[in-house]
């Protein structure tokens, strides 16, 4: 069961329009992991989340999730299969409430269900979201905002979690508080595949990293390995 | 003392007629709040109502409020269709090419409903639209007391739906961010086609009422788009209180313009409070400030 593929990228190409963003994009995720995506501002991982979510679509190459083809599927369509992304910029409903912007993360069909026991999983992970639960999206601050967020990502039920640049904009500390949550997700079985510039934080606490720069990944592996690579040491540790 | 009880008339009167118009006002201001677009066919949809609880009033010998179990869905239906197949691919051109798409609704309703009803005044001629009913020493017309519990009927109605429903927190999602609402596994096509569709079936029901209340013609849906205008720009966009309460000041600014000033100051007046609203808080009483 641990050897199935969760998300299998198969050498996809991507545009925005007529421009390339990504070349032959190939990546695995096996459930249960936690893989990081490094790269830096126009590396285009905000796009590979996009094209995962189906808010783009490949030109070229598969995406297989759980052995199905995902290539042409519509972005809700996605979040039923068990997709669900944490957008850059949080992404969080401002003029609703936290308990609102919680409630609609459920909305996909199989997530309605579960929806209470979800709630109580959200605010056990975030203790403060249940303190604010009547305050609007826009009243909170920066890390609530990104608890939010996750804590919206997770009332879809989710298998895998996508996290795009989580950390940004955001105190050390706060950090350190939600990366030791993503460890509790992932402990209740949620793959959680996340993007991070910052490199030293990624190979932290990921499993597997893949380095992704100018649309093309450039390397990828184990993080322990990747450690050891020396174009890593010094591209991004000067070593 | 006299003064203050003859200013009751106006008052009463704007306050009533406010809500005739706020009914009109609420399927645009939902139009506009969720998708931006300025259904520049919205009074002629409307009509469209009148005309039909018309035929089913001389054809079928059915009340209006009555015809309304057929009207209602029917509209919703039209809508439904008119947002899925003609406005969403109209999205996909241009930001302008909906707005035109509008504007042909709009010419062709007028026509069509000129050539099968000729220009001819018509009007919703029930025993009771005729009725009055008294408060004090005054009479009052009872169609405005109707159209005000119409629009109070409808407006709260509304509010509970977005506020309470899957459908209406989705509606209200994918207003303030569509693509994150795409994220929450939102199907921002139907979603919007439904917004679409509720804002025609409450066209419907301010087609009848607005039957009831005065005569009309097929180019009468102009006059009543520029009021709807009005009251969505004071009300606020999307805010289904603020056009409620948006209505009521139209409806009072206009009745008592005219009784301060003049029945050709009315407009006047009107549109000063919506330049002054404008100017001053753009977003509406109720509105939300737009991010770009």
């Amino acid at each position: 069961m641990l050897q199935e593929t969760l998300l299998k990228v198969s050498m996809i190409d991507v545009f925005h329009g007529s421009l390339q963003v990504l070349w032959n994009v190939s990546l695995t995720i096996k459930p249960g992991e936690i893989v990081a995506l490094i790269g830096t501002n126009s590396s285009g991982k905000s796009t590979l989340l996009d094209t995962v979510s189906s808010l783009i679509h490949p030109t070229k190459g598969s995406i297989d999730f759980e052995g199905k083809s995902i290539n042409t599927l519509e972005p809700y369509e996605t979040v039923d299969l068990g997709i669900s992304q944490v957008p850059e910029g949080r992404g969080i409903f401002p003029d609703m409430t936290v308990l609102d912007n919680l409630i609609i993360g459920s909305y996909n069909r199989k997530a309605r269900s579960k929806r209470e026991q979800n709630l109580r999983m959200v605010y056990d992970l975030f203790p403060r979201l249940r303190e604010r639960k009547s305050q609007l999206g826009n009243t909170l601050s920066g890390g609530e905002q990104q608890m939010l967020a996750i804590g919206r990502g997770l009332m879809s039920a989710p298998k895998l979690m996508l996290l795009d640049e989580m950390s940004l904009g955001l105190a050390p500390l706060v950090v350190n508080y939600l990366y030791e949550t993503l460890r509790g997700i992932k402990q209740r079985g949620i793959t959680i595949f996340f993007v991070e510039q910052n490199v030293r934080r990624s190979l932290a606490e990921a499993e597997t990293a893949y380095i992704l720069e100018r649309g093309r990944v450039v390397l990828s592996g184990p993080v322990a390995e990747l450690r050891e690579e020396e174009e890593i040491r010094k591209a991004y540790f000067g070593v | 003392m006299t003064d203050l009880a003859e200013l009751l008339t106006p008052i009463v009167m704007g306050v009533l007629l406010g809500g005739l118009y706020a009914l009109i006002a609420l399927g645009l201001s939902l139009v506009f709040g969720v998708m931006k677009l300025i259904n520049v066919a919205h009074g002629d949809l409307v009509l469209f109502g009148s005309y039909f609880a018309y035929a089913a009033m001389t054809l079928l010998g059915v009340d209006p409020i009555l015809s309304l179990v057929m009207g209602m869905p029917i509209l919703f239906a039209i809508g439904f269709v008119i947002q899925k197949y003609l406005m969403k691919r109209a999205f996909g051109i241009s930001m302008e090419a909906p707005l035109l798409i509008a504007f042909g609704i709009s010419l062709i309703l007028q026509n069509v409903q000129q050539i099968t009803w000729s220009p001819m005044a018509r009007g919703l001629t029930t025993p009771y639209a005729l009725e009055s009913f008294s408060i004090g020493p005054f009479r009052f017309p009872l169609c405005y007391l109707l159209d005000f519990i119409a629009a109070l009927v409808v407006t709260l109605s509304l509010r509970e739906f977005l506020r309470r429903t899957y459908l209406g927190k989705a509606i209200n999602a994918a207003s303030q961010d569509k693509r994150t609402a795409l994220l929450m596994g939102i199907n921002t096509g139907r979603v919007y086609a439904f917004a679409f569709a509720i804002a025609m079936a409450t066209a419907a029901i301010s087609g009848v009422f607005l039957g009831l209340t005065f005569p009309f013609t097929p180019t009468s849906g102009i006059s009543f788009l520029i009021l709807a205008f009005g009251v969505v720009i004071i009300g606020g966009l999307g805010s289904m209180l603020g056009t409620f309460i948006g209505g009521m000041i139209l409806g009072l600014a206009q009745t008592l313009g005219g009784y301060f000033a003049s029945a050709t100051a009315q407009m006047l007046i009107l549109y000063i409070i919506v330049l002054v609203v404008l100017a001053v808080r753009p977003q509406g009483l109720f509105g939300r400030k737009q991010r770009t």
